[in-house]
C-alpha cells in the first residue's frame, strides 16, 4: 500500500472489443472507473469491419448492440471514452501513471443528433478507410451504423474547414465547429490494460503474390467489407476489375506468416476465416467453388465442426500446397496460382477469378505507441503477453498474443481481473 | 404510486417537418390527460432538457414520455433517477419519419399510435424495487488441478474468500508429480519442470488466509441461488476428508478438467496388442516415475516389452480425435504435447529417430516457435499422412502404414514403439439414464477414470444433459449439471460472451470448458474469477447479470392464481425456476435473468415484471386506433421485435432512409419467448390483420441469448391455431421471420411481404367491435 486511497481510474488503451469489454467487466464488478483512449472516432474497433463471426456465421453487431446497451444503461460516467486519440506520454509517478494523451481536433461536438443534413451540404470526399478505401464518402461522414459515440465526424485531411462552411450553415443544432483545435488530456490513472489491437500484415510486402499488382488479389480483411451490406458493393461478391460476379475464387493461406521473412508466427485465426469466407462465398452464390490452399489446417477444439461443415461441401476444395507465385492472364483478368501441391508434390497451375489472402495480424503496439519513459516487456514479435516488471500494466486481446474474437473477450474479462487485484492490494480494498 | 406523467416531443430533426405536432400534442393532452405535454424544437439540447429536469423538479412528473428520437440514441441525457423516474421513449425519428413519407396522413397515424402506445406503457410501467439481501461472496472452486488453484488464488488475491474443493488427496490435478511442459511464456521454445511453478502454486493456495481446502472431497448438492448457494460437501475420511459439512457460497466456479479418452476404445490403433504401443498420457507418466526416481534426466527409455533402449518411436497424433466414431473435436493440446514427449525421447535416447504422424500440427500463435525448435531436430521427421495399418510384427516390432504422404504415395514405417495422442474428455459430470444422484460415480471415477472417461465421450443429446451429475449435483429442477453445449463441455454458445453460462453464478473454466492447455486454463480460470465476482456484486445490489446487466426488475408471480401447469419451470432457459411437490412454482430471483420467457409461458398471466408484463403489452396493443374501414391502408400490423437485434436494425433502416411500411406498429420485446399468446388474441379480437415477430435465428447455431426464446415463440406460435380457429381466422395472419441485426436491408422487403399477404387475405373482420 502507498497510502494514497485516492480512488484512480482503469486506462484502458484501446476501444475495440477488447479494451470495451475489459472496461464493462470492471464497471459491472467494482465502483472502479475506466478511461478508453481510442484512436478511431468510434468505438468497437477493427471487428465492426468484420462481416461475420466464425463458427457462428453471426454478424459482429449484435454482440457488440449488447455491450452497448451494457455501457447505456449501467451507471453513466464510469466509463469515459476519449476518442480520435493517442497516447502522447506515459509515466510512472508517485505509484500511479501519468498520461498525455493528444486528441485531434473535434469539429463536431455532442449537439450532434445524427440527423445528416451536413453530409447533402458537404461538397468534398474521402477514402472510406472503413471499407479499405475501397470506396469514398463525404468529408463529413458517420463512421459505421453503429457508430458510438453516435455523431459525424470530419476528415480535416478532405475538408476545406472555415474556407466551405456549407455543413456548419445547415446544421441547426449547433453541432459543428470547424476551427477546433488539437486537444490535450492528462490522466493519472493507477493501471493500464493496453488492449491495442492488430492490423493485417501489408500485403504489398507479399511481392509474389500479386498484391497491389492485380486488382483481383485482396486480402481477407478487405473480403470482409467486400461481402458486407454496408461495404462498397452493398454486400455483393464482385470482383474489383470488372464487378463480375466471383465465380472461382481461390484462397492464400500462411499469406506472410509462419513465415521468416514475414511474420515468424502463425495469426490463429486466418484458417477459420478463409473457411468461413468460402462457405459464404457458397452461400450467396451457389454457382461458385472455392479452393484453398493451405500449410496446416487449424481448427482446435469445437472449430473442428466448422471445419467438417466447410470440407462436407464438394464445392470447397481444401488443398495442401503452398502457393509460391500468382501472375495475371491479361485479358480475362484471372489469376494463374503456381502451386506447388505438397501431396502430389509436383508443381500445379490453377486459374482463379479471384483470390484472396490470408494475412496475417500484427500487433499495433509497440510500434505504433509511444509510451515514453515506461518500458514494456513485448516480446520479439511484438506481443505483450505478460508484462515484467512495471506493476499494473496489463494486457488483453490481440495486444497480447494472436487470437480470434472469442478468446480476446476472455483474455478480457481475465485482464479487468488483474486489475481489480492490483486495486486491492495497493488500497487494501476493493473499488 | 401516483402517476405525473410528462409528455415531451420532439419536433427536431426534420420531424416537425413530417408531422402535425399540434395534433399529438392534443392527444397526449385530451386523450390521457397527462399533467404536462409540450413540444421542443431541440430536446436533446441543453434548454430541452433542463426543462424536463425541472419538471420533475418542480412538478413531481414521475412519468417521463420522450417522443422524440430512438430508445437507443441520446440515453445520457433522457437519463434520470431509474428507481424514482419511469422513463419511455416514443421513436418518432427512426420508426417513423425516417422510414415513412412525410406530411402522410398514414405516418401521421403511425406517429400517434406510437404516442398512445408510449403514453400507454409509461402508466402502467413503474421503476424497479430492487430486491437486495444478504449475501455471502466468497466463491467455491471445485476442482485443486492448474484451472482451480488459479481461480482460488486469483480470487483471494481480489480480496474474495474461497472453498476449494478437491476430490484427490492433494492439490495439484492431472500435472501433479508429471515430468515437464512446454514454458508458459514466449518465445514458447523450451520444456520446463512442472514442480516448481506447481509446487509454488499449491503452496500459494494451502497458505492463503482466504482460500478453504476440501480434499478427498466432493460436492454432495448445490442449494440456493447466486449469494446465497448452500454447498453439502462430501469429504472421504478415510482418505483424510471432513465427513459431511456445508459452506454458504456466492458463485460457484467449476474448474474439473479433463479426463483421458478411453483408450479401450484405441484398440483399432493397436492398443493392447503389445505393451510397446502406449498413450501420450502412459509415457508421461512413464518419463515422470523415471525423473521421480532418478532425480536427475540422465536415464533412458526402455521398449516395455524387453527391456532394452527404444532406438525409434512413432507418434500417432488424432488418436480418436478429429473423428466421428470417437472424439469428434481436437483436442487442442495433443500436437504440443507429442512434440513434447518427441523432445524428451530425443534427449534421453539420442541415437533414436522419432516419427510424428500427423494430418494438421495445430502450434497456433507463437507455439509456431515451439514446433520450429522440434523441426530443428534432425532425428524428428514429421510424416504428414492418413494412418491406414498398424499391426505388431513375431519379432514384437511395430508396423506402420501412412497412405497419402507428402511424397505422393503410402511409406511403411517399421518402429519398436508407438505413442498414440488420444485426445481429452471434458470432466463435466457423468451420464446417469436414470437420473440418481451416483455420488458413487465421483469415487469410480478415481478408481477407473477409463471407464467413466468412455461413457463421457457420447456427445449427450439435449434431453441427456438433464440426466448428468456427479460434479455439481444442483439441487435444481432442470438437472443436476451445467447444460453442455457440445461433445459435453458445458461452453457458451456465443461469440461475443466466451463466458456466458446458462446457470446463473455458475462459471466452467479450463479444460472443462473447451479444450485448453495449462498456459490458456490460467488465464481463462482468471476470467471465471471476475465473472463470479460480477455476478455477486451485481446480486448484492439487487442487479441482473449478462445479457440484461443492470437490470434491477425480476418477475412476480402471483402464486394463489397458479394453476401448477410447470410451463415456467420447464421453459426458462436459465433453469432460474424451481417447484414443490404439487408443482407450484418457486422463483430464484438472482439466478433470473430478466429474459421474461417465463412471462410468455404462463398460461394464466400471472408472471409480470414492473415495467414489463402481460396487461402493460397488452395495453398498448389496446391503445392503437384501429380504423374501422378496411382498406389497405388502414391494415393494422403488430410488430414484435426483440430488443438487442430486431429493433435496432429498424434503427438503422431508418438512419438509412429506406422505406418501410406505415401498416406496422412496432413493439419492442425483451426476447421473443416473452411473447404470451393472450397478446395474439388480444390484437386480432380487436380488428388487428396481421402479427409479425421479428427475432432472433435459432437451430443449431442459435444467436437468441437467451437460449431458446426465439425458438419457444414458434412453437408456441404452433399452438396458436386453437384460437386462431376460434376466431375464424387464417393461420397466415401471424408470421415469424429470423433475423439478424445486419439485416436491415431485408426489412422493407420482409414487411412489404407480409403485408401483401394480409392484403390477400383481407382485413381482419374483428374491426369495429
Amino acid at each position: 500500500m502507498d497510502g494514497s486511497n485516492e480512488k484512480k481510474p482503469v486506462l484502458i488503451i484501446g476501444g475495440g472489443f477488447s479494451g470495451v469489454s475489459a472496461a464493462i467487466e470492471i464497471m459491472e464488478s467494482s465502483e472502479k472507473s475506466v478511461v478508453i483512449v481510442e484512436k478511431n472516432p468510434y468505438i468497437g474497433g477493427r471487428v465492426l469491419q468484420m462481416y461475420k463471426y466464425f463458427p457462428k456465421l453471426c454478424p459482429p453487431f449484435c454482440g457488440f448492440e449488447i455491450n452497448l446497451r451494457r455501457i447505456k444503461l449501467n451507471e453513466y460516467g464510469r466509463i469515459r471514452f476519449i476518442t480520435s486519440s493517442e497516447i502522447e506520454d506515459i509515466r510512472k509517478e508517485d505509484g500511479s501513471y501519468k498520461v498525455k494523451v493528444r486528441r485531434k481536433p473535434q469539429y463536431i461536438n455532442d449537439n450532434c443528433t445524427i440527423c445528416g443534413d451536413c453530409v447533402d451540404a458537404c461538397p468534398e470526399t474521402r477514402l472510406n478507410d472503413f471499407n479499405y478505401d475501397m470506396d469514398s464518402q463525404k468529408a463529413i461522414y458517420l463512421p459505421n451504423f453503429f457508430a458510438y459515440p453516435a455523431k459525424y465526424v470530419i476528415d480535416d485531411e478532405a475538408c476545406k474547414l472555415i474556407s466551405c462552411k456549407k455543413c456548419m450553415t445547415v446544421c441547426r443544432y449547433d453541432a459543428i465547429n470547424l476551427e477546433a483545435k488539437e486537444e490535450f488530456y492528462n490522466l493519472d490513472v493507477e493501471s493500464v490494460i493496453l488492449a491495442t489491437g492488430w492490423r493485417p500484415y501489408d500485403a504489398n510486402n507479399l511481392t509474389k503474390l500479386g498484391f497491389g499488382r492485380y486488382k483481383n488479389v485482396i486480402t481477407n480483411v478487405m473480403m470482409e467489407r467486400l461481402s458486407a451490406d454496408s461495404g462498397p458493393t452493398g454486400g455483393e461478391i464482385i470482383r474489383p476489375s470488372d464487378n463480375k460476379t466471383v465465380n472461382r475464387i481461390a484462397f492464400v493461406q500462411c499469406a506472410g506468416s509462419r513465415d521468416e521473412n514475414h511474420l515468424p508466427y502463425c495469426s490463429s485465426i486466418c484458417c477459420m476465416a478463409s473457411l468461413k469466407q468460402a462457405l459464404y462465398v457458397r452461400e450467396k452464390n451457389p454457382d461458385s467453388e472455392a479452393s484453398i490452399f493451405y500449410i496446416d489446417l487449424r481448427t482446435p477444439g469445437k472449430y473442428e465442426k466448422f471445419l467438417n461443415r466447410a470440407s462436407s461441401d464438394e464445392k470447397i476444395k481444401l488443398i495442401k500446397g503452398k502457393v509460391a507465385n500468382i501472375t495475371e492472364e491479361s485479358s480475362s483478368g484471372d489469376l494463374i496460382l503456381e502451386v506447388e501441391d505438397m501431396l502430389s508434390s509436383k508443381k500445379v497451375k490453377f486459374k482463379a477469378e479471384m483470390v484472396v489472402l490470408a494475412t496475417g495480424m500484427v500487433p499495433n503496439a509497440p510500434s505504433n505507441l509511444k509510451t515514453g519513459s515506461l518500458k514494456l516487456s513485448f516480446d520479439e514479435n511484438g506481443f505483450l503477453f505478460f508484462q515484467d516488471g512495471n506493476e499494473g500494466i496489463f494486457s488483453a486481446g490481440v495486444a497480447k498474443n494472436p487470437m480470434d474474437v472469442n478468446q480476446s473477450i476472455q483474455s478480457a474479462t481475465a485482464g479487468a481481473l488483474s486489475v481489480l487485484q492490483y486495486s486491492f492490494n495497493k488500497r487494501g480494498q476493493n473499488g | 404510486m401516483d402517476n405525473k406523467v410528462g409528455v415531451y416531443i420532439c419536433s427536431g430533426c426534420d420531424i416537425s417537418k413530417s408531422l402535425n405536432i399540434e395534433k399529438l400534442l392534443n392527444i397526449a393532452k385530451n386523450e390521457y390527460k397527462v399533467e404536462v405535454c409540450i413540444s421542443h424544437e431541440f430536446l436533446c439540447g441543453k434548454e430541452g432538457s433542463d426543462l424536463i429536469k425541472s419538471d420533475i423538479a418542480d412538478k413531481g412528473i414521475n412519468k417521463v414520455v420522450i417522443a422524440a428520437c430512438s430508445m437507443r440514441a441520446k440515453q445520457d441525457i433522457f437519463n434520470y433517477d431509474i428507481l424514482k423516474i419511469y422513463t419511455e421513449r416514443v421513436n418518432l425519428r427512426e420508426h417513423v419519419i425516417w422510414i415513412s413519407p412525410s406530411n402522410n396522413e398514414n405516418t401521421q397515424r403511425l406517429a400517434e399510435d406510437y404516442l398512445r402506445m408510449g403514453i400507454t406503457k409509461a402508466k402502467k410501467a413503474e421503476p424497479p424495487e430492487p430486491l437486495i439481501e444478504e449475501i455471502n461472496k466468497s466463491i467455491l472452486v471445485i476442482g485443486g488441478g492448474v484451472s482451480g488453484l488459479n481461480a482460488a488464488t486469483n480470487a483471494a488475491m481480489a480480496g474474495y474468500n474461497v472453498v476449494l474443493v478437491e476430490k484427490e488427496s492433494h492439490l495439484g490435478g492431472f500435472p501433479y508429480s508429471k515430468y515437464k511442459k512446454w514454458e508458459t511464456n514466449p518465445p514458447f521454445e523450451k520444456n520446463v519442470l512442472i514442480s516448481k511453478d506447481l509446487d509454488e502454486l499449491i503452496q500459494k493456495a494451502e497458505n492463503s488466509d482466504r482460500i478453504k481446502i476440501y480434499k478427498s472431497s466432493v460436492i454432495k448438492s448445490i442449494f440456493g441461488q447466486p449469494g446465497m448457494f448452500d454447498v453439502a460437501i462430501n469429504g472421504n475420511e478415510a482418505e483424510g476428508g471432513n465427513g459431511e459439512l456445508t459452506e454458504r457460497v456466492g458463485a460457484v466456479i467449476e474448474a474439473t478438467g479433463w479426463k483421458p479418452y478411453n483408450p479401450a476404445n484405441l484398440s483399432y490403433l493397436g492398443y493392447g496388442s503389445s505393451p510397446d504401443i502406449l498413450t501420450n498420457v502412459e509415457l508421461e507418466e512413464l518419463y515422470s516415475k523415471l525423473y521421480l526416481e532418478s532425480k536427475n534426466e540422465l536415464f533412458t527409455i526402455n521398449r516395455p516389452s524387453n527391456h532394452k533402449p527404444v532406438g525409434s518411436v512413432a507418434f500417432i497424433l488424432c488418436a480418436g480425435s478429429r473423428d466421428e466414431n470417437h472424439l469428434p473435436y481436437c483436442s487442442t493440446v495433443c500436437c504440443m504435447s507429442s512434440l513434447k514427449e518427441a523432445a524428451y525421447i530425443r534427449n534421453t535416447n539420442p541415437n533414436s529417430k522419432v516419427f510424428i504422424i500427423y494430418r494438421d500440427i495445430r502450434t497456433t500463435g507463437e507455439y509456431e516457435n515451439y514446433y520450429k525448435k522440434m523441426q530443428q531436430d534432425d532425428g524428428i521427421f514429421m510424416v504428414k499422412g492418413e494412418l491406414s495399418d498398424i499391426s505388431v510384427d513375431k519379432s514384437g516390432s511395430i508396423n506402420i502404414k501412412v497412405d497419402k504422404t507428402l511424397f505422393g504415395g503410402s511409406i511403411d514405417l517399421n518402429v519398436e514403439m508407438a505413442v498414440l495422442a488420444a485426445g481429452i474428455v471434458p470432466n463435466s459430470g457423468d451420464f446417469t439414464p436414470n437420473g440418481e444422484v451416483a455420488l458413487t460415480i465421483g469415487e469410480q471415477a478415481v478408481a477407473n477414470p477409463v471407464q467413466n472417461a468412455a461413457s463421457c465421450a457420447v456427445p449427450a443429446g439435449e434431453d441427456d444433459f438433464s440426466k448428468k451429475s456427479g460434479i455439481l449435483n444442483l439441487i435444481y429442477r432442470q438437472g443436476k449439471e451445467l447444460p453442455d453445449l457440445v461433445y459435453g463441455f458445458p461452453d457458451s454458445n456465443f461469440v461475443c460472451f466466451p463466458y456466458e453460462s446458462r446457470r446463473t453464478g455458475i462459471y466452467p473454466a479450463g479444460s472443462v470448458r473447451q479444450p485448453m492447455d495449462v498456459v490458456f486454463s490460467a488465464d481463462d480460470a482468471k476470467g471465471a474469477v471476475l465473472k463470479t465476482i460480477q455476478c455477486i456484486e451485481l446480486a448484492a445490489k439487487g442487479k441482473g447479470v449478462h445479457p440484461r446487466a443492470g437490470d434491477m426488475t425480476y418477475p412476480f408471480i402471483d402464486l394463489p392464481r397458479c394453476t401448477q401447469c410447470r410451463r415456467c419451470t420447464v421453459e426458462c432457459p436459465f433453469g432460474a425456476l424451481d417447484e414443490n411437490d404439487k408443482g407450484t412454482p418457486k422463483l430464484n430471483p438472482k439466478r433470473c435473468r430478466r429474459c421474461g420467457v417465463c412471462m410468455g409461458a404462463c398460461p394464466v398471466r400471472i408472471i409480470s415484471f414492473k415495467n414489463y408484463s402481460v396487461d402493460i403489452i397488452g395495453s398498448m396493443i389496446k391503445a392503437m386506433n384501429i380504423p374501422e374501414e378496411g382498406t389497405d391502408e388502414n391494415l393494422r400490423i403488430v410488430v414484435f421485435a426483440c430488443e438487442n437485434d430486431s429493433y435496432p436494425a429498424l434503427d438503422i433502416a431508418g438512419i438509412k432512409r429506406l422505406n418501410i411500411s406505415s401498416n406496422i406498429r412496432v413493439i419492442p420485446v425483451r426476447c421473443l419467448g416473452s411473447i404470451n399468446n393472450v397478446w395474439y388474441a388480444d390484437a386480432l379480437s380487436r380488428g388487428i390483420d396481421g402479427i409479425l415477430l421479428l427475432g432472433c435465428r435459432y437451430g443449431d447455431d442459435y444467436q437468441c441469448h437467451f437460449i431458446k426464446g426465439s425458438e419457444l415463440a414458434s412453437y408456441r406460435m404452433a399452438n396458436l391455431k386453437e384460437t386462431l380457429d376460434r376466431l375464424v381466422l387464417e393461420s397466415e395472419r401471424v408470421k415469424q421471420v429470423q433475423l439478424e441485426i445486419s439485416d436491415y436491408q431485408k426489412l422493407p422487403e420482409i414487411v412489404e411481404e407480409f403485408v401483401n399477404t394480409i392484403k390477400k387475405i383481407g382485413p381482419s373482420p374483428y374491426k369495429g367491435f
